[in-house]
């Protein structure tokens, strides 16, 4: 059996599903953050995996600006876990619920 | 047939660190599994024939991001992430949606596995570095451009959320915080003794 354009999706749609179920799951800011990252790991798959079938390039453009957005959301995701360690002296999202009430 | 052994067993290492990524409680162990599945998918591309993308999965995700995840987890000295006590509803919640995203990948499996596949031509060059460096700064130019100033805004974002608190202000909320947490302790002293 040759590799297809399905086994590429499914492999895109598992990642996905690990990393989404892992955002729920993680109580660590850090840990929900990497997990985000998986899920745009799977969607770049997907991308990738279409540009290679229908032999365009506009795929893997797409790609690198997802991985720009990603660079940006590191360097700011990971300032707001510095302050907030900074303020509640834990990264742990349950402690950070003073927006509730 | 090479092609198909090669891709099962990346994908299979994908899957597995990508498992070992959410289930590890240390942040630490959990980084190094999201370096497995960076490093398994640059293989993945490699094979669709994106050099490119490739190259730059293992700069930037591999590279940078997750370097800069490493100095925060070991600047911040985390323990392991505490058991859940409350909120348990979130199990069933997680266990849900990762139901629905499954189902919704096998049907896009087997919707995709019953279209009749073109051949593809292994002859084109869509993924190498000159026609994607090209189509970037003529077809593409503008999107560029607003990625450089998104990732200018960034920079001025990180910068403005990390900076230094003036000192006396830290103490006083460290001071709060710690005045807290002895507070809540105290009173489960109590509870366990009563």
């Amino acid at each position: 059996m040759e590799t297809s354009l399905a086994h590429y999706l499914a492999l895109s749609g598992i990642l996905f599903t690990i990393g989404a179920v892992g955002v729920v799951y993680k109580r660590n800011a850090i840990g929900i953050f990497m997990c985000i990252e998986l899920m745009l790991n799977g969607v770049n798959l997907t991308f990738i995996a279409f540009s290679r079938y229908y032999a365009d390039a506009t795929g893997q453009l797409f790609v690198f600006m997802v991985m720009s957005v990603a660079a940006a959301e590191a360097a700011v995701g990971l300032g707001i876990i510095i302050a907030l360690f900074r303020n509640r002296l834990s990264v742990d999202v349950d402690d950070a619920s003073i927006l509730k009430n | 047939m090479a092609s198909t052994i090669i891709f099962y067993l990346l994908a299979g290492f994908a899957i597995a660190c990508a498992i070992s990524l959410v289930i590890h409680r240390n942040p630490l162990y959990s980084a190094i599994s999201l370096v497995g599945v960076f490093l398994s998918l640059s293989c993945i591309y490699f094979t669709l024939a994106a050099p490119f993308i490739a190259a730059v999965q293992v700069l930037i995700y591999a590279g940078a991001i997750m370097v800069l995840v490493v100095f925060v987890i070991l600047l911040l000295n985390l323990d392991d992430d505490k058991p859940l006590t409350r909120l348990r509803y979130l199990y069933a919640v997680a266990g849900g949606l990762g139901l629905a995203l499954l189902a919704q990948t096998l049907f896009i499996f087997y919707a995709v596995m019953r279209t009749p596949q073109e051949e593809i031509n292994t002859e084109q060059t869509v993924g190498n570095t000159l026609s994607i460096g090209r189509a970037m700064y003529t077809e593409y130019l503008l999107p560029v451009e607003i990625v450089g100033v998104m990732l200018l805004m960034a920079i001025v974002g990180a910068v403005v959320l990390v900076r230094k608190l003036n000192q006396p202000q830290l103490e006083l909320v460290v001071e709060e915080e710690l005045e807290l947490r002895h507070e809540k302790e105290e009173k489960d002293d109590y509870r366990i003794a009563f």
